[in-house]
């Protein structure tokens, strides 16, 4: 019988699990539904789950209407460019803090993170003032910039933590072994970091891909990338629901499907160091 | 060649002195011992020695050439570490190759030694995996391996079999000292086991509080120890110490070892009784409470001894035997 209940145990835990996974995604998979709607459909009362009549009309019609390849490619140098740049400060940073930290290191990281504690609206306006100054407004590279320093923080302390877990003694092995500081980095270091750096930069990317609040408020037309493609669908003219849905869907599929694709990668660099 | 000289080497942590400005010679081709309780120095000594710490004065010297100032890296000394510190990255024959590479040797050279370590420390069948399919002995042997191949003037053994098995570290022993007879390389081995310094050293350090305590081989600090707490650190199970006075003896700390204590059941010194007695086949270790003295006796009797709990026995302590120290702790001869 024990066996019998262990079962039913296991039986229950993955309903469950079934069930909040389902919760979560359900809103992507409404929108997902939607976006092959007609907007009558989309509407109805009461909704529609699958049994509708399947068009692809509101792509055809959000691709005619915008072009999607331009938003995609903002979003595509904003993302990658602001995670590069990040990695670059960060990497150094986040090395001399784990290796050879100072009597400040914990206050420096704790001031960094205080940074996230802030609403972003409160620093809008002196940042829209600078960019105005600096004619960034509008630009790719200045979202970079903002983006970058956006999500600084957290890109540090992944990292931090990551170099933590590497133990001294190893680095001081290969000190012993021969190996000067170049060769520490090349052989030791970097290899034991690699996974820990790459975790770090897909998080960062989507971060960085689904950040709203700087895209919409610092471009117009020249650098707006696929968050303000979905935003331009929901204002003008009313609501359009299943060609808002297309838009987003359009939007979120390219880091959806990388996601999918590295969340074994994913998973481990979120819970590093949680377990030994 | 691997003479190592210290010369007034001492250790600061910010205020703190950690090892106390100290002289020491280690001859070439000598198995010495830092030895003593936790935290009393040793492996910060063995860092210094390493190149892994800065020291704060004084002079290290390697085969008479001042290395106080050399990176670890050009000191020609191979550590091993406690935790064994593989590259988790590399194979077994990576591990082995790493200290070859950054000296530039070329393929065949290294082949041949990886080949020739691994037939030596029994991992040949290992050497194509990774650190983390191995067991601790076999890491610790990878970890030796590494050591050999770069042919140093002198091995540093960083507490190397703490996180082995009791039954393993017996052997890992055995296999350190065989290969300090085969090799014939200066070693240097730190441990807070004293069962370890005692049947792998030449030389003994014992180290209290940064100082150094004593100086010699196992059978001089067993039989000469030059203050109590070398008395009390050295030999095991540990030397009786009680108080002069309750020894009806002159002298301020009366020292006498387990095995030097005579037992009888109608006559001696002392009179006790059994508290526990282990028995452990080939010695019967006896706990005996004696009226007037604080601590208990321990007195090693041979394997068959009838002796049980609540049994009263006699005590005379080998006159030839005793050791006294004065106030300060030091020896009196």
């Amino acid at each position: 019988m024990a066996r019998a209940v262990t079962n039913n145990r296991k039986a229950l835990n993955t309903a469950i699990a079934w069930a909040i996974g389902l919760l979560i995604f359900f809103p992507i998979l409404w929108t997902i539904l939607t976006s092959f709607k007609t907007e009558a459909q989309a509407i109805s009362d009461p909704p529609v789950f699958l049994f509708f009549d399947w068009t692809l009309e509101n792509y055809a019609v959000v691709q005619e209407r915008s072009n999607y390849a331009r938003f995609l490619w903002n979003s595509i140098i904003i993302a990658g460019g602001s995670t590069i740049l990040g990695l670059i400060i960060a990497v150094p940073a986040a090395w001399s803090m784990a290796f050879v930290p100072s009597k400040r290191t914990k206050d420096i990281l704790l001031w960094m993170l205080s940074t996230k504690m802030l609403p972003a609206v409160g620093v809008l306006y002196p940042i829209y003032l600078l960019f105005i100054e600096l004619g960034l407004l509008d630009t790719r590279i200045g979202l970079v910039v903002v983006l970058m320093l956006i999500n600084l923080p957290i890109i540090v302390w992944m990292l931090y933590t990551y170099f933590k877990e590497i133990p001294g003694e190893i680095l001081e092995a290969a000190r012993m072994d021969g190996a000067s500081l170049k060769d520490e980095i090349l052989y030791v270091l970097t290899p034991m970091a690699v996974p820990g750096i790459a975790s770090t930069l897909l998080l960062n990317f989507i971060l960085a891909w689904n950040e709203a609040f700087w895209t919409l408020n610092l471009t117009a037309a020249q650098a707006a990338p696929l968050t303000a493609f979905i935003a331009s669908y929901s204002s003008p003219e009313g609501l359009f629901y299943a060609k808002l849905s297309a838009a987003s869907t359009m939007a979120i599929a390219p880091i959806l499907i990388m996601g999918w694709f590295s969340q074994k990668q994913l998973v481990r660099g979120l819970t590093f160091g949680a377990v030994k | 060649m691997g003479r190592i000289t210290l010369d007034k080497v001492a250790k600061r942590f910010g205020d703190v002195e950690v090892i106390p400005p100290l002289d020491l010679t280690i001859e070439d081709g000598e198995f010495v011992v830092f030895v003593g309780p936790s935290g009393c120095g040793k492996s910060t000594l063995l860092r210094l020695i390493a190149g892994l710490e800065d020291v704060s004065a004084g002079q290290i010297r390697i085969n008479g050439n001042d290395a106080t100032m050399t990176p670890p890296a050009k000191r020609g000394l191979a550590m091993v570490f406690q935790s064994y510190a593989l590259y988790p990255h590399m194979s077994v024959r990576k591990n082995i190759a790493f200290p070859l590479k950054m000296a530039g040797v070329d393929q065949a050279t290294q082949d041949a030694k990886i080949e020739a370590a691994a037939k030596a420390l029994n991992l040949t069948a290992y050497l194509d995996r990774r650190p983390g399919q191995l067991s601790g002995g076999q890491r610790q042997r990878v970890a030796i391996g590494r050591a050999i191949v770069r042919e140093p003037d002198a091995f540093l053994f960083d507490e190397p079999l703490s996180n082995l098995d009791a039954a393993l570290r017996v052997n890992m022993r055995l296999e350190i000292s065989e290969l300090h007879n085969t090799l014939k390389t200066t070693m240097i081995y730190v441990t807070h086991d004293q069962v370890e310094a005692m049947t792998m050293a030449d030389k003994i350090v014992v180290l209290q509080a940064g100082n150094i305590e004593q100086v010699g081989s196992p059978l001089e600090l067993y039989h000469k120890p030059r203050n109590a707490f070398v008395a009390g650190f050295i030999g095991s199970p540990k030397m009786n110490l009680v108080p002069g006075s309750t020894a009806n003896d002159s002298s301020h700390t009366f020292g006498i070892r387990p095995e030097h204590l005579d037992i009888s059941d109608s006559e001696g010194l002392w009179h006790g009784v059994v508290g526990v007695s282990e028995h452990l086949g080939s010695d019967t270790f006896l706990r005996v409470t004696v009226p007037g003295m604080e601590e208990h006796l321990t007195v090693r009797a041979n394997g068959d001894i009838p002796l049980r709990h609540g049994d009263k026995v006699y005590l005379t302590p080998q006159a030839d035997k005793v050791h006294r120290f004065d106030s300060k702790g030091l020896r009196i001869e």
